[in-house]
């Protein structure tokens, strides 16, 4: 059974981290990542072209994780693929063991570094989810046809954005998610644990459940913090971050000691995991630490948690 | 209403090539709304034909030009005219019309770009790409087909900042718009309808679509 699934199964907090294919096909970095990750955490999804920049393929990277003995998420938008093309995807990954998929509506071409490609949204997430469901009811692949040979099942997952306004539009929208048949659901980066509250609160109140992981992004330093407040979306890194990686950052340059924003941000993540595992503010983590995957063992025994 | 842009003029003069005689067809309805193919426009074209030489040997504006039988009518006044080429001033719909009733080659003067609304007079913002299976009804009348960049029909990505959308912070994003729209209205109740993502059957082209008895 997939390691995140039975561990929610379980009741266990579930901890994930968050890989990207390189550009180009030297995967030696990923792999380095790899072998840092393994047996730290439950699951480790692979971005299917992250901000709509070209990269491998997430199956490809998902084929060699799991070669390595970890378990791969295979991210899948509805950007570059049709109905068929996905799930011809999924066959294949199916194929090779992958067990687990998230289903993301993905980023326009506008906004990434093709931005001459045509974008294909045939299905959104609630449709890639309803569709693997229904392959998996009906045994009938989305065209209606028999499929041959027995069907693949698949731990399916999506993902919300817990700062947004009007929040009743995330809120529904995760509803349909979770309607469609998403079984674990991963939120955009948190930095303010009582906003999750609120949102988490927002959901009980809408009148179904689900299993959040927060997600979670380890800061760099206060450059980082600002670039993402103005740039990526339902991100709202706090003030009070800022100002504290801003103070690190000044200490650096002051005593010529390296790396010390990065220790901040570190521990900051770390302290919002231990938070929300202690006050059982969400189902697990999901760490999303952006090229710096070797830190994230040390994250999460910072705040406490493995699997 | 169709709206059409008109196409530069170097590009109209490299197609009338080794013509010297020219008609003109205009259209009495979109295009002449959009300005691209109206009486002042037809007659600034002439002038700008004739200054450089051509012959000028007919301006048409039909009430409609996707109107084929209309159109058909309204080509007869070219009989004798020696005319070697006509130059349309209507939408992609009207150049075909015009095409199909004329043995002589046909250009287009215009771009068509879109359907879409007049917000006021020479503004103008694309409304409806034709799905054909029409969900207005669920969405307080603002088309998520067309006003959203990704076509949801779910509700909305992470993508807004803002209220702006993430592809052109220019528009708004169409499911907050739907969101205050149908807030207004009282009818919250119809974002919680799960919708199953389009049946593109719908969209394969060319369609036709016929309400005659004998078909
Ligand atoms: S849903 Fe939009 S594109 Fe489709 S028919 Fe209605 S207005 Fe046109
Ligand atoms: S930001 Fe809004 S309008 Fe733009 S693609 Fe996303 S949902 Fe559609």
């Amino acid at each position: 059974m997939n390691a995140l699934k039975q561990a929610l199964d379980n009741g266990k907090f579930g901890i994930t981290a968050e890989m990207a294919p390189p550009k180009g096909y030297d995967f030696s970095a990923c792999m380095e990542a790899a072998d840092m990750l393994k047996g730290k955490v439950h699951c480790v999804n692979v971005t299917d072209m992250q901000s709509s920049c070209l990269k491998a393929s997430s199956l490809g990277l998902c084929i060699k994780l799991k070669e390595k003995g970890l378990t791969p998420i295979l991210q899948m938008t509805g950007r570059d693929r049709n109905r068929m093309a996905l799930q011809a995807e999924l066959f294949s990954a199916a194929a090779f063991g992958i067990d687990s998929v998230l289903a993301l509506t993905g980023d326009h071409p506008t906004i990434g570094d093709v931005k001459e490609a045509k974008p294909v949204y045939d299905l959104d997430s609630v449709g890639i989810l309803q569709m693997i469901s229904q392959m998996e009811k009906t045994g009938l692949d989305c065209g209606g046809n028999e499929i041959t040979g027995g069907v693949p099942k698949f731990f399916k997952g999506a993902i919300v954005t817990p700062v947004y306004d009007p929040m009743f539009l995330q809120v529904n929208k995760l509803r349909k998610k979770v309607e469609a048949g998403a079984q674990f659901i991963q939120t955009q980066g948190i930095f303010d644990v009582d906003q999750l509250k609120r949102f988490m609160d927002g959901i009980e109140k809408a009148g179904y459940t689900t299993r959040i992981m927060a997600g979670i992004i380890p800061l760099k330093g206060a450059g980082m913090a600002k670039y993402m407040n103005a740039n990526v979306p339902g991100i709202r890194v706090t003030d009070q971050i800022i100002e504290k990686l801003a103070q690190a950052g000044a200490e650096e340059k002051e005593t010529g000691k390296k790396g010390l924003a990065m220790e901040v941000g570190m521990d900051i993540a770390a302290e919002m995991i231990a938070k929300i595992k202690d006050e059982k503010i969400c189902s697990g983590v999901h760490v999303m630490a952006i090229g710096a995957e070797k830190n994230v063992p040390a994250i999460l025994q910072k705040a406490g948690v493995s699997i | 209403m169709i709206i059409t842009q008109k196409k530069p003029l170097d590009e109209v003069w490299q197609m009338l090539e080794g013509v010297t005689r020219v008609a003109l067809v205009g259209c009495g309805s979109c295009a002449t709304s959009c300005k691209t193919g109206g009486e002042p426009e037809l007659q600034e074209m002439k002038e700008y034909l004739e200054s450089n030489g051509k012959i000028v040997t007919a301006t048409i504006i039909p009430n409609e030009s996707c109107q084929k039988l209309l159109m058909k009518k309204e080509l007869k006044a070219l009989k004798d005219t020696d005319t070697q080429a006509i130059l349309t001033l209507a939408c992609g719909d009207g150049v075909q019309t015009v095409a199909d009733n004329a043995n002589i080659p046909v250009y287009p003067a215009t771009n068509t770009m879109f359907l879409g609304q007049v917000e006021r007079v020479g503004l103008f913002s694309e409304a409806c790409r034709m799905c054909g299976d029409c969900v207005l009804g669920h969405t307080g009348g603002i088309c998520p087909i067309t006003k959203c960049a990704k076509s949801l029909v779910n509700g909305p990505c992470g993508g807004q900042k803002g209220g702006k959308c993430e592809v052109n912070p220019e528009n708004n994003c169409a499911w907050i718009d739907i969101y205050y729209r149908l807030d207004a209205l009282g009818q919250l109740d119809k974002l919680k309808t799960m919708r199953t993502d389009k049946d593109y059957k719908n969209f394969a082209f060319p369609r036709r679509i016929s309400i005659r008895e004998d078909k």
